[in-house]
């Protein structure tokens, strides 16, 4: 696909709607229409704002326009040896960068390598007064003004059209391996909390199936010393499992029922909750498949100081997302307004008050 | 204004009401250290100072002020560059200082929480008994307390591989000007709703006031080892940086002084800087044993072929010390040599370094003032030191219209007028320069949305529309910054 700027056009579409005080339902390839809840509105479709905007591996920045899909950019980023660092899943062949910044989603790397927020630079959007802003910028220093940017990431496009991102990216380790063992939940937890306080180049940490799976990435050298003090056998073929696992195509994955994504404190023992789990970021987000009443499963979660959202298969009319304390959800509501006065972005998308 | 005089006798009155009688200072001998921060040309009184040592407290001060209508100002350590802890002479200065404990470690979770008035350095030295630190490190690290460090979102030399402040935190409590207290972020990776992490962090004390943080601990790394090269060019020093980031090497610092500089720091701490180099790069490589010597060897060899005169590794961890030591002396060296400095906080993109500096070079003769240059290479952020004398009619002045263009001059190639040191009021013209009214007027609405009464900090770091265009119009006659979308007032 060739690159296009369809800036104006879009810009054109928020203007009417604001006018006719339209809700706009915001769109691209649809690969994360499952996540959220249920988005009211006119689909304003992103998917022909695409290209690479700029690319200079020695600056590590990449500018690209929203709807370039993430197939394309990681291509472009391995050809000079790169990658995103937050090593996002797709959930479908044309996922966009723009959906997965909206999504403010992040793969097996994130604990240890920083999260899909932590690697946006800048960001140029469409507010709801139809007005095109720019934030943050091209370098990886800048403070002046407030970090709008990062504010966009996992906002789920209810403040704005996102229309052009700039990311850090940085060099794609050149060896990794991964070692597994057998072990049960506890283990699992209290080995990988102890890796938090070794300086060992772990970049992937995951219990599933009675396993625990560790990936060591870096200099070759730097694998080899790692690997002789990580106890397991290496696994064959193991970006295949972390592909799978940030895919959601392992077999875990492929129950009936709600999928909720968990998030703890990484060392928080096993949790006392019926249903099957899989935990990866180091034990910070664990995966759960449970029959258990939501609402309950909420006050379980939060009262070890953890969230939870049902992230497949959950009733999208209902609250997907955690709820908010009253006082955050009235800064939410003013900022909200703050960008879009009308409420014509993703209305209802991410709570139902927003 | 005699009505304004009874306001402020009753709201201290008032506040002597809340807090112990030596935490409320209102003479103006009591008051003069908290008159500037780091940024000593901006000074002024406040009507009154607050020194809280409970959330309780901050959030009755809080109220209180909001019911007068008082402005309040808030302050860490004061170390600040930009004069964002500046008071206001009708306003509340509320010093954090009295927060200073260290709450929990929690090891397991690789985690701290503190309070905002505990040192940026003392979080490391806690946390090293379980081989752990906190790793942003700006150079003030000894002095400067965490609360400012999230007001500023403050670097350090470690930024390309470790991160600024934003992402080394986990969670905020915050109070809000009607006394509110809110938990931002979360204990976990990431929080339900808004990242309003990210927004609070750097947003220098305008949105709540910051009573506890949560802050990431890492590992501390095995190893850590520096090469110092020399160079005969600036130009070939910053072709070097693009060079050993090409090559697929993220240095935990990666640091670069100009000549002037190099010579201050060398007679200043006597670091064994080559004093003929018009430009010297400090490596630092961290990581695993076998990791740093494997990166170590690699970075000779891309140096060397990049045309260094001289290559050396630091031959035992003090002559690694004493590496670092000349360029966290950078500041006050160059305070030796001139009578005053000012220092610039520019960030651009790497590539434009060489065009920067020769344009800083030009400027420098036009202006009449000598200039030193530190540069955190690996980010970017670069650091200026216009050389003046304030005791010589009119050189402050020819300094900060310098400084001014030096930062225009970043953001026309790309970069931003403060990478670590915020705008505090030193900068807020220049953000018109960065950002239409459009933004401004966002940036306005987002701070509404916290503090709908304007009270926090109010008159830094976001310009009003009427400031930027009066801004404008004084400069348009250098035929730079049209902004045609603005009103003339």
């Amino acid at each position: 696909m060739s690159d296009s700027d369809i800036s104006a056009a879009l810009q054109q579409q928020v203007l009417d709607a604001f006018h006719k005080e339209t809700p706009l339902s915001i769109s691209a390839s649809g690969s994360k229409a499952f996540l959220g809840n249920t988005s009211r509105g006119q689909p304003i479709d992103v998917t022909g704002h695409r290209g690479i905007v700029e690319y200079d591996p020695r600056e590590l920045v990449l500018t690209v326009r929203s709807g370039t899909t993430l197939h394309e950019i990681e291509a472009a980023l391995a050809e000079a040896g790169q990658m995103l660092a937050f090593e996002p899943p797709h959930f479908g062949e044309a996922a966009t960068l723009g959906g997965t910044i909206a999504c403010g989603l992040s793969g097996p790397r994130r604990p240890y390598c920083g999260s899909a927020r932590d690697s946006v630079l800048g960001c140029k959007l469409i507010n709801g007064r139809s007005e095109i802003l720019r934030f943050g910028g091209q370098v990886m220093k800048n403070v002046a003004g407030y970090d709008v940017s990062r504010l966009m990431v996992g906002a789920r496009g209810t403040l704005g059209i996102m229309l052009e991102l700039s990311l850090k990216v940085l060099p794609r380790p050149s060896a990794s391996i991964t070692v597994t063992r057998v072990c049960n939940e506890a283990g699992a937890v209290s080995s990988m909390s102890a890796l938090l306080g070794k300086p060992l180049p772990v970049d992937g940490a995951c219990f599933h199936g009675e396993q625990l799976y560790i990936r060591i990435s870096g200099s070759a050298q730097a694998v080899r010393e790692a690997r002789s003090k990580i106890a397991g056998d290496v696994v064959p073929d193991a970006d295949a499992f972390w592909h799978a696992l940030r895919e959601h195509q392992l077999p875990f994955f492929k129950r009936n029922g709600t999928l909720y994504r968990v998030m703890v404190k990484p060392a928080t023992p096993p949790l006392n909750i019926e249903g099957t789990w899989l935990l990866d970021w180091g034990g910070a987000q664990r995966w759960l498949y449970s029959d258990e009443d939501p609402a309950s499963l909420r006050h379980r979660i939060a009262s070890v100081g953890g969230h939870v959202t049902a992230f497949r298969g959950g009733k999208q009319a209902d609250e997907i997302f955690h709820p908010l304390p009253a006082s955050l959800l009235a800064i939410h509501q003013r900022i909200k307004a703050s960008f879009d006065p009308k409420n014509i972005f993703n209305r209802g998308r991410l709570y139902a008050e927003l | 204004m005699p009505h304004l005089r009874e306001n402020n006798t009753a709201l201290i009155s008032a506040l002597r009401g809340l807090l112990p009688s030596e935490s409320v200072l209102a003479d103006a001998e009591d008051m003069r250290p908290f008159e500037c921060d780091g940024l000593a040309v901006y000074r002024q009184l406040p009507m009154v100072v607050a020194l809280p040592e409970t959330v309780a407290q901050v959030q009755s001060i809080l109220r209180l002020c909001h019911a007068h209508g008082v402005p309040v100002v808030a302050r860490g350590a004061g170390t600040g560059l930009s004069g964002g802890a500046l008071p206001l002479a009708d306003g509340l200065l509320l010093s954090l200082a009295k927060f200073n404990r260290i709450l929990n470690i929690d090891v397991h979770n690789a985690m701290a929480t503190v309070q905002p008035g505990v040192r940026n350095l003392a979080i490391s030295e806690a946390a090293a008994a379980y081989g752990m630190y906190y790793a942003p490190d700006p150079s003030s690290q000894i002095a400067c307390t965490i609360g400012g460090n999230v007001a500023e979102n403050s670097g350090g030399v470690h930024c390309l591989k470790y991160g600024l402040t934003v992402h080394n935190i986990l969670m905020l409590k915050v109070v809000t000007m009607e006394g509110e207290l809110l938990t931002i972020g979360a204990e976990t990776l990431d929080s339900p709703g808004y990242d309003l992490l990210a927004l609070m962090t750097g947003s220098e004390g305008m949105l709540g006031v910051i009573v506890e943080i949560t802050v990431k601990l890492l590992a501390k790394p095995e190893r850590a080892q520096v090469v110092l090269a020399a160079f005969d060019d600036v130009m070939k020093a910053g072709e070097a940086v693009g060079s050993i980031i090409a090559a697929g090497i993220i240095p935990a610092g990666l640091e670069m002084m100009d000549k002037l500089a190099i010579r201050a720091a060398e007679d200043f701490v006597h670091a064994g800087y080559p004093r003929d180099a018009e430009a010297i790069l400090l490596c630092e490589l961290d990581g695993t044993h076998a990791e740093v010597s494997e990166y170590i060897l690699a970075v000779r060899d891309i140096l060397t072929t990049g045309g260094a005169t001289e290559v050396r590794t630091a031959a035992d961890e003090a002559e690694r010390q004493l590496f670092w030591k000349g360029r966290k002396s950078a500041f006050p060296a160059v305070g030796r040599i001139s009578p005053d400095y000012y220092c610039m906080d520019g960030t651009i993109p790497r590539r434009q370094l060489p065009h920067v500096l020769r344009r800083i070079g030009e400027m420098s003769a036009e202006y009449g003032l000598a200039v030193a240059n530190v540069f955190h290479a690996g980010d970017g952020n670069l650091h200026p030191l216009i050389l003046f004398d304030a005791n010589k009619e009119g050189e402050l002045h020819r300094t900060e219209e310098f400084g001014r263009s030096i930062l225009q001059l970043c953001v026309e190639v790309g970069g931003t007028i403060t990478g670590e040191h915020g705008v505090g009021v030193e900068k807020i013209d220049q953000m018109c320069v960065q950002f239409h009214s459009a933004e401004l007027s966002q940036f306005h609405a987002v701070k509404a949305a916290f503090d709908p009464s304007g009270l926090l900090n109010p008159g830094k770091a976001v310009p009003t529309l009427r400031r930027c265009a009066e801004f404008g119009a004084m400069h348009v006659h250098h035929g730079q910054l049209p902004h045609p979308e603005l009103e003339r007032f």
